[in-house]
């Protein structure tokens, strides 16, 4: 535990009775929760290696109260850390002791489909594959589809503009959502966006879809809907080497297909997902490709017979195609288990760092070295498409020495990514995390004009700070 | 600071040249080459600092789908470049050029980032602003920011790079752009139907869209707009067209065309278009061909394809209009007649009834500088924009009153 938090405000921690006492007056409907116990659920998220019980819980069942909370807190001087479903793996959600942890998964609803602007508008709490389940009837999907989406919410999704597997083809949240209700620190709510496909005046939206939190609260967004294709199907590629598979990812794209997912997995990941799901994988290669491709029969039979005959320029070891509906979807259960499967061998640490392409194998080079280094072994499991890597660095969380030496090989890591032209953070964010590694990304002038952003919509710096900027340097509060 | 045209070769020049407008608070027009200057109201600066010197490619990697350009770099320039590698920019920017008065592709990709000016595949494939990765910038303080990158996704720290999308040259001037590009369609099929009423012919649009068939193409014009096109079935029909564009690998290509005819049996298709004939008519709705040689008003309405045909009816009732629908009724190109507001006051009351938003593309400069360009905002946001362009800019050299009055 490297990272500290920032110092609380102790006269918000003395006030605490009293704030607690107020927000039950104001908020009467909405849940609050201030025990020890209760407040425990929520004092860390899928970065567990951090935890802070937070001044209290409150979980708001509409706009209009996360309106009178936020205005209260602001008058207050009472921070405010918005919480999905908390399955942040960068400590986005991480509470703080004087914060409110705002938490909106109780707001699920789905508050209209139209099926000719082909937009839904949803509650923020609504989980990720729950939007997607709204629309099927109509034969429409959410296209972002993060390893989490079971539990991971809409919200969250914006706050981290997250991707997924099948963002190769369909872009990350920024791509496919139109519109955000947010409400700012101050109680006012605004509508940015909506149903209309360009937005009038500033692109408030792209700063708020990855802002993580900082700049409001989102309450509902209206998607973007995409129409389900008549079919989809996985090919896998297993090849002896990470340099094979890789320049075979890159001949796929430059031959003009882009296929709706390209999954990579390296040795250990292959082997951990095999046994945890017996997907078929082949335990004899280096590194396997699941690539999908999607259209009618016809078409994915002709796209998987060009992705074929690429691959065999690149000495494959294995090609084969799912034969039926039953083996695509268990080659996506293995890869879609591969954290869970990994997580009962061992505690691993989640990297989210991106490269360019054509410097994967050399990344994947010195991953290993990385890691051999720190003496851990690694697991590469990643959307191979965009070269958004997600190393897992196994170790044991019970040791604080490992977890110390962890945190150092990964940000290690990391500073590799952006030394090889990428970047920090994919699909995670920033959060507590990656919060001091910014300048190796950025410059002052740069963090310096994204920190007078988050001045424009929380001059007072109240809604989830500690959380990616440096700690040193922020404008004085 | 010296009056006039300035064209630094360099970020750092540039950055230089905007500190020293602030010192010496000199409004600077902020532009590439020009082909959009009359689009907004007018800056009136006495200086006027052009990207048209900072051209090149520094970066192409078809393999990883990543251009990254200098902000001068002529459209032309980058889509001869891609086309040599069979990919393209996925937003079919439109080019605006020729309706102002100008040769087609002479835009600058910076210009056409700035503006976030889509074409007709922004139905399915999205806007400029999606496919910008990253960009280098010297905001209105003279400092040389870089937000993003050069790689598919990135979330570290907030998105500036699609904020500078779209803000009109008001924030900052970028000198450097990293955009995702896509494959190029091989072939490309586009149905036709004839003599659809608005409201018949944007449900014809809908239903398509409403397929698995990735339909790419979405437009429906009014017959006196059909009659400026060159195929001769569409200019003589004299009546309304609806278009439908599917493209993919050849047999996919067909096969989906095939499915669609299908679907819009209801709807007539009476002719289709092969990959020489779409490519043909596609690029004439990407230069609004059909308002080009008039200098009369035309304005840019977003709306929805649920209340687009209702709006332009709704104006046809009071004044004289030419409607393109695209984006499957999802955007209105509105040919009004010359009025002194361009007909503003009817578009505003209604899109204040209708929903949506209208920015005026084309007018008289006096028209331009006495009316709302862009749609006036709400209360807080446009509060939040005040602030937003201070946070950039706080000086207000950057293209002042471009977009706003006072801003």
């Amino acid at each position: 535990m490297s990272l500290a938090l920032p110092d609380p405000d102790r006269a918000v921690l003395a006030r605490r009775d009293d704030i607690v006492k107020q927000l039950a007056k104001l908020v009467p409907d909405a849940i609050l929760i201030t025990d020890v116990e209760g407040r425990r659920t929520f004092e860390t998220d899928a970065l567990t290696a951090y935890r802070c019980l937070p001044l209290a819980v409150v979980l708001p069942s509409s706009t209009e109260e996360v309106s009178k909370i936020l205005r209260f807190c602001h008058e207050n001087h009472v921070k405010v850390v918005p919480r999905g479903a908390g399955t942040s793996l960068a400590g986005g959600a991480l509470p703080l002791e004087d914060a409110i942890v705002l938490c909106l998964s109780r707001m699920t609803k789905v508050l209209a489909i139209d099926v000719a602007t082909r937009t839904a508008r949803v509650e923020a709490g609504i989980t990720n594959t729950g939007v997607t389940q709204a629309v099927a009837a109509q034969g429409f999907f959410y296209a972002p589809d993060p390893s989490s989406q079971i539990a991971c919410t809409l919200g969250g999704n914006v706050a981290t503009n997250s991707g997924g597997a099948h963002c190769l083809k369909y872009g990350v949240t920024v791509n496919n959502v139109q519109g955000v209700r947010l409400v700012l620190m101050d109680g006012e709510i605004v509508d940015i966006g909506g149903e209309h496909l360009d937005s009038s005046g500033y692109d408030f939206l792209a700063l708020i879809v990855g802002s993580e939190g900082q700049l409001g609260v989102v309450t509902e967004a209206t998607v973007h809907l995409i129409k389900a294709p008549e079919g989809a199907r996985p090919v896998l590629l297993g090849f002896d080497s990470t340099e094979a598979a890789a320049s075979c990812v890159g001949a796929i794209i430059a031959a003009g297909i882009v296929p709706v997912a390209i999954e990579f997995m390296d040795r250990p990941a292959i082997h951990v997902c095999e046994h945890f799901v017996a997907a078929g994988y082949p335990l004899d290669v280096e590194a396997l490709l699941i690539v999908e491709v999607e259209g009618s029969d016809d078409e994915i039979e002709y796209l998987l017979e060009k992705i074929e005959e690429i691959a065999r320029d690149h000495n494959p070891a294995t090609i084969r195609r799912s034969q039926n509906a039953e083996e695509s979807a268990l080659i996506w259960k293995g890869r879609k288990a591969a954290f869970g499967a990994i997580g009962q061998l061992s505690d691993y640490y989640c990297m989210d760092g991106v490269i360019p392409l054509s410097k994967l194998p050399k990344a994947l080079d010195e991953i290993g070295w990385i890691c051999r280094k720190y003496r851990f072994d690694v697991a590469n499991i990643f959307h191979a498409g965009d070269g958004n890597l997600h190393p897992l660095i196994l170790y044991n969380a019970n040791d604080p020495l490992q977890l110390e030496r962890a945190e150092q090989c990964g940000a290690e890591i990391l500073k590799l990514c952006v030394e090889l032209g990428g970047c920090l953070t994919g699909e995670h964010g920033v959060g507590i995390e990656k919060r001091e590694l910014m300048y190796v990304q950025y410059s002052d002038a740069d963090l310096e004009q994204q920190m007078r952003v988050k001045t424009v919509f929380d001059p007072e710096w109240l809604l989830n700070p500690g959380k990616v900027f440096p700690l040193e340097g922020r404008p004085s509060q | 600071m010296r009056l006039g045209f300035h064209a630094p070769e360099t970020a750092e020049e540039f950055a230089h040249l905007v500190a020293e407008a602030v010192d010496t608070r000199t409004p600077l027009e902020v532009m590439g080459r020009g082909t959009k200057r009359e689009i907004g109201r007018p800056v009136g600066s006495g200086s006027v600092v052009s990207t048209e010197r900072m051209v090149g490619v520094p970066l192409y990697e078809p393999s990883e789908l990543v251009l990254v350009a200098q902000a001068g770099t002529p459209l032309r320039q980058i889509e001869t470049m891609l086309a040599e590698n069979e990919q393209g920019l996925p937003f079919e920017p439109v080019d605006l050029g020729p309706i102002l008065g100008y040769g087609p592709g002479e835009a600058t990709i910076g210009g056409v980032v700035a503006t976030n000016i889509s074409g007709s595949r922004r139905v399915i494939a999205g806007a400029a602003r999606d496919y910008v990765l990253g960009v280098k910038a010297v905001n209105g303080r003279g400092e040389i920011i870089k937000a993003g990158g050069r790689v598919m996704k990135n979330v570290t720290g907030y998105d500036i790079g699609r904020l500078l999308a779209g803000s009109w040259g008001t924030l900052a001037i970028m000198t450097e752009i990293s955009l995702k590009v896509l494959p190029a369609q091989r072939e490309i099929r586009t149905l036709l139907c004839f003599g659809l009423p608005d409201p018949t012919g944007v449900e014809a649009l809908c239903l398509a869209m409403d397929t698995p068939f990735e339909v790419s193409g979405t437009v429906h014009m009014h017959a006196g707009l059909a009659k400026g096109l060159s195929h001769p079935d569409i200019s003589g029909a004299g009546v309304s067209v609806t278009a439908i564009r599917v493209e993919n690998f050849p047999a996919s290509a067909r096969y989906r065309a095939s499915r669609l005819k299908q679907a819009l049996a209801a709807y007539g298709p009476a002719l289709e278009l092969d990959t020489t004939g779409s490519r043909a008519f596609w690029e004439e709705i990407r230069t609004l061909k059909m308002f080009q040689g008039t200098k009369a008003p035309l304005w840019r309405i977003s709306t929805t394809p649920s209340g687009a045909s209702k709006l332009v009816a709704g104006l046809a009732r009071k004044i004289e209009v030419r409607a393109l629908y695209d984006w499957s009724g999802g955007l209105v190109w509105l040919e009004t007649p010359p009025l002194t507001d361009a007909g503003a006051v009817e578009v505003r009351r209604t899109i204040a009834e209708l929903g949506g938003h209208a920015t005026l593309i084309r007018a008289e400069a006096s028209t331009r500088g006495a009316i709302d360009i862009f749609q006036p905002l709400d209360p807080p946001i446009m509060a939040l924009t005040t602030k937003l362009k201070q946070a950039f800019d706080p000086a207000g050299i950057l293209n002042p009153g471009r977009m706003y009055q006072g801003l």
